[in-house]
């Protein structure tokens, strides 16, 4: 078997320096009735690269892909071009086959990348500090309610309906079994949002450009937070969007989660992905998640270790900020090398193309009759509110195919109003033909 | 090796360099309201050739699998195969949104239920949920799956159980749900001690969290007599999966008991460590907790499957909500599936016997001249305390810098935490018996060392390495967490 | 100088008029390594002999630092957040941790003295 590299005779050596018979010795703990005669039933047994291949090759044969047809999708996943350096360079095995960075002397690479990564995040969000990545942005998004509980020693959040609904869901997940109180407002893309602040809200959890693309400026609503002793957390599951908006740290946040898979990290039908997590410096022992932290060595070398681990799962067990162990590791160094390529000039350019091909495709889809764009400011996602059920729409248009964006009634059923509601977004990967396309079969489907 | 400069990304990048090539927009009328951003983010951009040049040095900084022998204890550093991560990376896969319409997914979700048929076959056991995201998550995922049984049935228990060897993410995520955590201790032979357990049940414990093997390497033979106990008291029984290389192909958790377990498919199933992550940590269920799962899930509907991302669309479940979002790590999936399917039953089972051989072959080989505090034979897993080395000034932090300059990653160190100054080695099986000599080798030598009075070559270790020890006091006393402008 | 008491969890007291300073032994910040952190209680607040009311961290390890007597904090040293490596300079000096107004003086004699501590703790040094 290509991966054991023991051959019979190693095993023979071993097990006479062992002093053990047969390796069924090593095993005599395991109680009798536990002990399997053979093989576990109703698995195959090995195979070669060429059948493994083939088999898990025709299974992506089946499906139809975001890089093969033209779409629209967006709501929290973003189909970007990936500079192919990239991936290449995420093969290194000395990247793709290192731990966790315990041994800091050999763990330089990893660590400085950590490093960088960290200032990138702190940079882009406008914050001061930010952690080596979380599990996704979801998750961090309930870390930061969490630590903003934490803080503030208070148990009522107030969540915005205009947040991503996974995020929400995650949020309310841990909120019930973990006992604290969730204050969520109405879900609604036609009308803003007021939030009731006081001094039993720990925080307000808002997000930009919204659920439905559209976008706030959270500047007043963050001396709202202020005034009452709570933290402003604001979500953003485009990280490209940062490139063209106002920082969520400008309009003065706490603390800023986002989802940084559109950098770096393809759409992998929805994972891994990669958690953001920035906040103000003077909350950095709350923090949740790995830090990397610069130091010197033994000969006054600058070098990096993780640090400030007495937060963690392995130090404090019980009373640690989280019981997170990992972080995103290379989905944290794709984000990084692929905006280190992009650079300031780079991501301030590829944003603004993706807003032209949003607003190209908005004055496009507009014109078809009985369509309407909801939004009046958008980054590169908006909603399209259609003559008829949006999901009957999607799947009519998925036979030709063409992946036409996401039905809001996917995330939210039961909510009749919502029926007719399309979330479309377009990238830098959207060209003239793709819109010119769509708009043809979308005003077929919708007549 | 020749140290090669790797100045920070933001003291090379130049205003206006860029490393990648982007069309201009096309005419359009903005709508970015009065948000468009005014000021600089400060970010460096690198052209392509320093960028490779850049990262590519900070790759040969660090030890990996690919290079050096890796025995993390707990860890399961095996190698990565490459088909796996050929095979994530077709389009069919990679470039797939989670949100499209099912019918333009179904080899995904196809794969998702092989994947899941897999490792309900390989533990024996009744339901899985795939979608948290590592081994943590898993064990937040498994231990409120009993947290909403319980509450359906109407109970109310404050307590959860762990051995005091247990890793810290276990009392972790007890706590996190509200838990009270008591510590169960262990017998002179390194497992848990069945009196006390017992003594510790009542209607008031919630659960009991056991890793098996254990962390000190050693299968709790004892394991069903503790699940009958468990149960009797009304009680469940969370197993940590962090050790199934041991038993993977050759026993089957659901046959010893447990009800729920979580899975590091970064561990056993070889998906890569990458630095520290992404990992996946799947739950497998017995029939008592099945109901009570994470969404979404992944369905058999005819011929055809079905993802269920709502709790109205439950039949059969009574989901606690929600863990991530979109489905769970994909990417992790693939590879996990590949390598499950070039070993297959057979290969598995050989896998478990190899790791348990490599692990059994170095105790054997090294407990004359350290101190092992219990007796063998270990599972997949040797442990080594310092009492070797007393009397000498040399440390088991000591050992594992001398080791770095000898071309290995040190083991796992001081973990876990019931011995004093802990060795804990894992080899795993695709560590071939020429490494393992050469390591074994090397830990006599390093040994006689110490024994000999040479402490101060271990005070100056390592000298090879990257960097040598480095301070981390320093950075935990003054924290700088990012580069900043001057 | 007033008598430093010790207890089992390795925190001394120092009675001074009503109020007890408290801090970690010598012995305790030998083991524990360069300190580089430590988290203290609130000024205010009702403490109970044997509550965990501060947290004294290394790089690698956080202990639980517990009240030694019963009464209400009055003091926290606040330098210690700029200076943790006072803690390990001047334990019994310098690097003292809270001030406690105690309700019950007979506490302090029934810790440990300075011998006693001192035989206690090479009892530990297996």
């Amino acid at each position: 078997m290509r991966y054991l590299p023991l051959t019979p005779p190693d095993r023979a050596a071993m097990l006479k320096k062992i002093g053990a018979a047969s390796v069924d010795d090593l095993f005599h703990d395991v109680p009798v009735v536990a002990r399997l005669k053979g093989n576990i039933h109703g698995l195959p047994d090995h195979q070669s690269e060429i059948e493994v291949e083939r088999f898990i090759s025709s299974l992506a044969g089946k499906n139809i892909h975001a890089g093969s047809c033209p779409s629209f999708l967006g709501a929290g996943a973003y189909h970007h071009h990936i500079p192919a350096s990239v991936d290449q360079l995420l093969l290194r095995g000395e990247f793709l086959t290192s731990y966790t960075p315990y041994q800091p002397e050999v763990s330089q690479g990893t660590l400085q990348y950590l490093f960088e990564f960290q200032t990138q995040v702190a940079l882009l969000t406008g914050m001061e500090i930010a952690n080596a990545s979380m599990y996704d942005g979801a998750t961090a998004a309930a870390e930061a309610v969490q630590m903003a509980n934490r803080i503030t020693r208070r148990r009522r959040a107030v969540i915005s309906g205009n947040l991503h609904p996974h995020y929400l869901e995650v949020i309310q997940t841990i909120a019930d079994l973990t006992g604290f109180e969730l204050q969520v407002a109405v879900r609604c893309p036609r009308t803003d949002e007021n939030f009731t602040v006081d001094e039993t809200t720990s925080c307000v959890v808002v997000q930009n450009p919204d659920f439905f693309g559209r976008l706030h400026d959270f500047s007043a609503l963050a001396e709202t937070c202020q005034k009452n002793g709570a933290l402003l957390i604001v979500v953003v599951t485009e990280i490209i969007s940062l490139g063209l908006l106002k920082s969520p740290g400008d309009m003065g946040a706490d603390i800023v989660v986002a989802e940084g898979q559109s950098l770096g990290n393809g759409l992998n039908f929805g994972g891994p992905y990669v958690g953001l997590f920035a906040c103000k410096e003077k909350y950095v022992r709350q923090m949740p998640g790995r830090l990397c932290g610069e130091t010197v060595d033994a000969d006054g070398r600058c070098g990096f270790v993780l640090t400030l681990s007495t937060r963690e799962q392995h130090i404090r067990r019980e009373k640690a900020t989280s019981n997170i162990c990992t972080n995103s590791g290379l989905c944290a160094l794709a984000f990084t090398m692929h905006l280190s390529l992009l650079g300031e000039k780079g991501l301030t350019d590829l944003a603004e193309l993706n807003h032209a091909m949003a607003c190209n495709l908005a004055d496009a889809l507009v014109k078809i009759p009985g369509c309407k764009v909801l939004n009046d400011n958008f980054f590169n996602e908006f909603v399209l509110e259609l003559p008829k059920p949006a999901a009957t729409v999607v799947d009519e248009l998925a036979k030709l195919p063409i992946l036409a964006g996401v039905p809001v009634s996917r995330f939210c059923p039961d909510n009749a109003a919502l029926k007719n509601l399309l979330l479309v977004a377009a990238t830098e990967l959207t060209t003239e033909e793709d819109i010119e396309i769509f708009a043809a079969e979308l005003r077929k489907v919708c007549t | 090796m020749i140290d090669l400069d790797t100045s920070l990304i933001f003291e090379q990048g130049a205003d206006g360099r860029c490393g990648v090539d982007m069309p201009a927009p096309p005419k359009h009328t903005a709508r970015l309201g009065s948000l468009k951003r005014q000021n600089k983010i400060g970010l460096p951009g690198l052209s392509e050739p320093q960028m490779v040049r850049h990262y590519s040095r900070l790759s040969q900084k660090n030890f990996g699998i690919d290079t050096v022998f890796y025995p993390l204890g707990s860890c399961t550093m095996k190698h990565n195969p490459r088909i796996n991560e050929k095979l994530a990376r077709l389009p069919g896969f990679s470039s797939l949104h989670p949100m499209q319409p099912s019918v333009t997914t179904q080899g995904a979700l196809e794969l998702m239920d092989i994947l899941s048929d897999w490792l309900k076959k390989l533990t024996g056991m009744t339901a899985v949920a795939l979608s948290p995201a590592a081994g943590a998550h898993g064990e937040f995922a498994g231990m409120a799956a009993i947290k909403s049984a319980l509450l359906a049935r109407g109970e109310k228990r404050t307590k959860v159980l762990v051995p005091e060897s247990a890793h810290g993410t276990n009392p972790a995520t007890a706590a996190a749900l509200g838990y009270n955590v008591e510590s169960i201790s262990a017998t002179a032979d390194g497992r848990v001690d069945v009196a006390v357990l017992k003594s510790k049940l009542g209607p008031d414990v919630a659960a009991i969290m056991l890793t098996n093997p254990n962390t000190c390497g050693l299968f709790e033979r004892d394991i069903i007599e503790i699940a009958e106990a468990v149960h009797g008291a009304g009680a469940f029984f969370y197993c940590d999966g962090a050790n199934f290389n041991a038993i993977v192909g050759r026993v089957r958790p659901a046959d010893l008991g447990i009800d729920v377990m979580h899975i590091n498919l970064h561990k056993t199933f070889s998906t890569p460590h990458g630095g520290g992550g992404p990992g996946s940590g799947p739950i497998v269920l017995a029939e008592a907790l099945a109901p009570f799962v994470p969404l979404p899930y992944v369905v058999a509907d005819g011929k055809n499957f079905k993802l269920i991302e709502h709790a109205a669309d439950t039949k059969g479940t009574k989901t606690y909500g929600r863990l991530k979002t979109f489905h769970g790590q994909m990417g992790m999936f693939i590879r996990a599936l590949a390598y499950m399917l070039s070993h297959g039953a057979d290969g598995l089972r050989q896998v478990a016997e190899d790791a348990v051989l490599n692990a059994n072959y170095i105790l054997a080989s090294l407990q004359d001249i350290m101190s092992a505090p219990f007796d063998g034979p270990c599972m997949h897993e040797a442990l080594f305390d310092d009492r070797f080395l007393k009397g000498t000034d040399v440390s088991t932090l000591d050992i594992a810098k001398a080791l770095l300059d000898r071309g290995f990653h040190p083991m796992t160190m001081y973990f876990p935490l019931v011995v004093h100054g802990a060795f804990l080695i894992e080899p795993t099986e695709t560590e071939s018996k020429e490494t393992l000599d050469a390591f074994i080798a090397t830990m006599r030598d390093l040994t006689a060392k110490a024994k000999n009075g040479e402490s101060e070559f271990f005070h100056q270790s390592p000298r090879l390495s990257p960097r040598r020890r480095l301070d981390e006091t320093r950075a935990a006393r003054t924290p700088v967490l990012r580069w900043k402008p001057t | 100088m007033p008598q430093l008491r010790y207890t089992k969890d390795h925190e001394w007291a120092r009675l001074d008029g009503d109020t007890a300073v408290c801090g970690i032994s010598d012995y305790a910040q030998d083991a524990l390594g360069d300190v580089v952190y430590v988290e203290l209680p609130d000024v205010g607040r009702t403490v109970k002999a044997g509550e965990q009311i501060a947290i004294v961290e290394s790089s690698k390890v956080a202990s639980d630092v517990y009240a030694p007597m019963d009464g209400v904090i009055t003091g926290v040293n606040d330098v210690l957040s700029s200076n943790p490596a006072l803690v390990n300079e001047a334990p019994t000096g310098q690097g003292w941790f809270f001030k406690i107004k105690f309700s019950n003086a007979a506490q302090h004699g029934a810790l440990m003295d300075e011998k006693s501590y001192a035989d206690y703790t090479k009892g530990l040094h297996e």
